[in-house]
């Protein structure tokens, strides 16, 4: 083989590699991607049926339930605005608590609750994660938004109840 | 009065790197030896000032100094003297300054153990490390001072976070920052080599043990933190492919690619613009890891409360670092030149398959890290990579290099024969079969995945041990076989106890996802669940008291084929200064398998006495995993320790050495 050859036998050996790894990435990259709802999505049918999200928000004071098993965990997540409930099975990580932010990992059921696979721990009592933390303030948002528009609506009030 | 003699040495110890940062690097490119001659007193004086300084910082936590605000934040007048001591580097601020004093170490150790080498390489190697320390100083001293006091004090510490209250806070980010660290010289010596032009064999040799010597730091650093997840967050896993793992992991892939290609600049003259820039790369791996783990931009099990401004900080020194280096290796390296030319079919083109290899797994670990956060610049929403990604691009890409570990050593430097390496390896060949057929067998199950990883564990086993049987071969020359055996180079015995090391790994990883068990479920006092043919009874709790802390500890009998084996008390403890309880698993650890409990919580909060929900797993070879590792580490070690390496004169070290096969 000549010398001009063999580069030649190189590089194109190089760019078919390089190129059953870049479509193996993708393709791996396309279908494990998680992406996050916040409950006032879900609750507004932006979810997507039948694929793996996340969604991030508060657990609902007083919404921990089990079932009969012991294992089977039930609670609502909230964004303050819009709830959900989850259901998972298994054990819940130790910083897992009512009124602290979580998330959760899995897919919607056809009863419109959020079968978890995966329940996010996180390592520091005081850390929120950011797409709870971001959920929760845009639901805030939201509200205050609501409130202004609503507090410049108050006046026109009573014509309108004639 | 203490920690601000620790913040003056610390604001001192930025003064002289900036020093130790600048005139060396001048004195060696104008010649004037006296400039030159400064750079290891220097970095002496650096070492002492960040020594004292963390001692100072030690010495508020040991005295529960509680007036400055880093202590009051992290440790607590009941927290155990170890844990006490471990605190100062359990949070942000300190664990950056343990950070730099690892640098200034690496730095003296370079200063004391160079004597051989010229001195205008030692300036610039130690002036390079100098600006590294003068910018991690800076930003120590202006986004993150340890010794800052509150006014008035508190009279009680917040204390350290219950999860690093084990003895892996001790030891797991001292080795991980060692390694991590560690580096820094490799790109020191990497910087250094450009800025004089001298890329050549010899300098390969001074570079390689300092890169070996990292690598085992970061190998170990990793494995341990690997098994203290395993034990402590109670999930059972060993690795998440989480991005602050990733952020560890791609420097180690890159510095693991980097010893290899040192290797062929060392024998051969190749590789040399390669080696130099993955020497740049593995550093600023780390230092995007740190970044990655200081900035709070992702979601990760070590994301701390976090400061935005730190996280810019970092992002500037990285840029400004990787800019740099690499407009300085553009400039540069065209005059290094290429090197020896070598085969299609020869050792080199093993070794630099083996490294683009290395290259692509890092960037596949790279893009999947990194992608929520392009994904969220971009404002196309918020989304996380999983571990189903990782796991589908790095095992295909890892399979290539497992079979290239068995062909590398056979293979000869410049011109090699595919058919007498096919002669060579047949055995081994034959022993990867045996084992991914009689394993599975044993177990019960076979899958075309376990026989995969089980055949290249027992082809990597062979390989090395045929190898090693045909050089002792080859050298023996009249002596009896043991003694030729004892006598061969260090770094090719070590070479050879690293790839064990590789397959001990693989078997672990395999056998640990093809076999395991586990199982969740609600037990009474009385009651007991199978896993995997072992059998726990569960005997209820009992409340116990450690010195900051009350547990809930659970009672278990682990019994086999009705046969008593052992008690297993795992808790659930409530720490006195956090809301939250922590999960202590109760592992049996063996040869061929763990088998684990852990303690949910009650069925009902208001009767710990009653039901509880429990988890327990069966994982088979899991310490294999990390066996595999210090193996590897090990192997690194004696070559490091190699005799070649410690030849003082320069005109040694420059003699070609491409008889020698490691």
């Amino acid at each position: 083989m000549k010398s001009r050859h063999k580069k030649l036998a190189l590089i194109g050996g190089a760019l078919a590699v390089i190129g059953i790894i870049a479509a193996l990435v993708l393709n791996a990259l396309n279908s494990n991607i998680a992406l996050y709802i916040s409950p006032t999505d879900v609750a507004a049918g932006k979810a997507p049926q039948g694929k793996l999200f996340r969604i991030g928000g508060m657990v609902k004071e007083g919404s921990v339930a089990r079932e009969a098993d012991g294992v089977t965990v039930r609670f609502v997540v909230t964004d303050t605005e819009k709830d959900i409930t989850v259901n998972y099975k298994g054990i819940l990580p130790d910083l897992f608590k009512e009124g602290k932010g979580v998330v959760a990992q899995g897919k919607l059921t056809d009863a419109g609750t959020f079968a978890a696979t995966e329940v996010l721990a996180k390592h520091d009592e005081n850390y929120m994660p950011p797409e709870a933390a971001k959920a929760v303030s845009d639901a805030h948002a939201r509200a205050a938004e609501k409130k202004a528009t609503d507090g410049a609506a108050t006046p026109t009030k009573p014509t309108a109840s004639y | 009065m203490i920690p601000e003699l620790g913040h003056f040495a610390l604001i001192l110890a930025a003064l002289v790197a900036a020093v130790l940062g600048t005139l060396p690097l001048i004195g060696a490119h104008t010649r004037r030896m006296a400039w030159v001659a400064l750079a290891r007193p220097a970095a002496t004086a650096i070492a002492l000032l960040i020594t004292f300084s963390f001692a100072c910082l030690t010495q508020a936590f040991v005295a529960n100094d509680f007036s400055v605000a880093y202590v009051a934040n992290h440790s607590n007048s009941l927290l155990p003297i170890q844990y006490r001591i471990a605190g100062v580097w359990g949070g942000h601020e300190g664990s950056l300054l343990l950070w730099i004093l690892m640098l200034s170490w690496w730095a003296f150790l370079v200063a004391m153990l160079s004597r051989h080498l010229p001195d205008a390489m030692v300036a610039r190697v130690l002036g390079t490390l100098g600006l590294v320390a003068f910018g991690f100083l800076l930003f120590i001293l202006l986004t993150s001072n340890p010794f800052e006091r509150m006014l008035p004090g508190a009279e009680e510490g917040r204390d350290l976070n219950p999860l690093l209250q084990d003895p892996g806070l001790i030891i797991h980010p001292p080795l991980l920052y060692m390694g991590y660290v560690g580096f820094s010289v490799a790109y020191a010596f990497a910087v250094a080599a450009l800025l004089s032009g001298q890329l050549d064999a010899a300098w390969a040799r001074w570079s390689r043990p300092w890169t070996t010597a990292a690598w085992i730091f970061l190998t170990l650093g990793i494995a341990m933190g690997s098994w203290w997840a395993y034990y402590e967050l109670g999930w059972g896993g060993w690795w998440f492919w989480d991005p602050v793992e990733n952020a560890s992991f791609m420097p180690w892939l890159a510095g693991t690619a980097l010893i290899h290609s040192l290797a062929v600049t060392e024998k051969r003259g190749s590789f040399k613009n390669w080696t130099v820039l993955l020497a740049i790369s593995a550093f600023s791996l780390s230092l995007l890891g740190t970044f990655l783990v200081r900035s709070g931009v992702l979601t990760s099990v070590h994301a701390f409360a976090t400061d935005p401004t730190r996280g810019v900080f970092i992002l500037i020194f990285l840029v400004a670092v990787i800019g740099s280096s690499l407009a300085l290796f553009a400039w540069r390296a065209p005059k290094v030149g290429l090197g020896g030319r070598f085969g299609l079919v020869s050792r080199e083109s093993a070794l630099l398959t083996n490294n683009v290899l290395l290259v692509v797994a890092c960037a596949t670990v790279l893009l999947g890290t990194l992608y929520p956060l392009l994904i969220d610049a971009l404002g196309a929403g918020k989304i996380s990579v999983g571990p189903p990604y990782f796991n589908a691009v790095f095992v295909p890409v890892m399979i290539p290099i497992l079979f290239l570990i068995g062909v590398g050593p056979f293979a000869r430097w410049k011109e090699a024969s595919i058919p007498e390496i096919a002669r060579a390896l047949k055995w081994a060949l034959a022993a990867g079969i045996i084992v991914a057929v009689a394993l599975p067998l044993i177990y019960g199950q076979w899958s075309a995945l376990t026989a995969l990883g089980l055949f290249f564990a027992g082809w990597i086993v062979a390989s090395g041990v045929l190898n090693f049987a045909e050089r002792v071969r080859q050298t023996r020359a009249g002596r009896s076989i043991v003694a030729t055996a004892f006598s061969q180079p260090r770094s090719f015995v070590g070479m050879h106890i690293a790839h064990i090391g590789v397959a001990v790994f693989v078997v672990g990883v395999t056998m640990v996802s093809s076999f395991q068990d586990e199982k969740d479920v609600k037990l009474a006092p009385g009651e007991s669940v199978d896993v995997a043919g072992y059998h726990f009874t569960f005997h209820g709790v009992k409340a116990v008291e450690g010195p900051n802390y009350v547990a809930a500890q659970g009672v278990f009998d682990l019994s086999v084929d009705g046969k008593f084996v052992r008690k297993m008390n795992p808790e659930k403890r409530n720490y006195h200064s956090s809301a939250m309880p922590m999960t202590e698993a109760a592992i049996d650890a063996g040869l061929l398998r763990d088998v684990y409990v852990s303690l949910g919580e009650p069925i009902d909060r208001d009767k710990p006495e009653g039901e509880w929900a429990v988890r327990v797993y069966y994982k088979p070879f899991v310490d294999w995993i990390w066996g595999g590792c210090v193996l590897m580490a090990l192997g690194g070690l004696l070559a490091m320790l190699d005799r070649r390496y410690r030849v003082r004169s320069r005109a040694a070290a420059i003699v070609p050495a491409g008889s020698q096969q490691a």
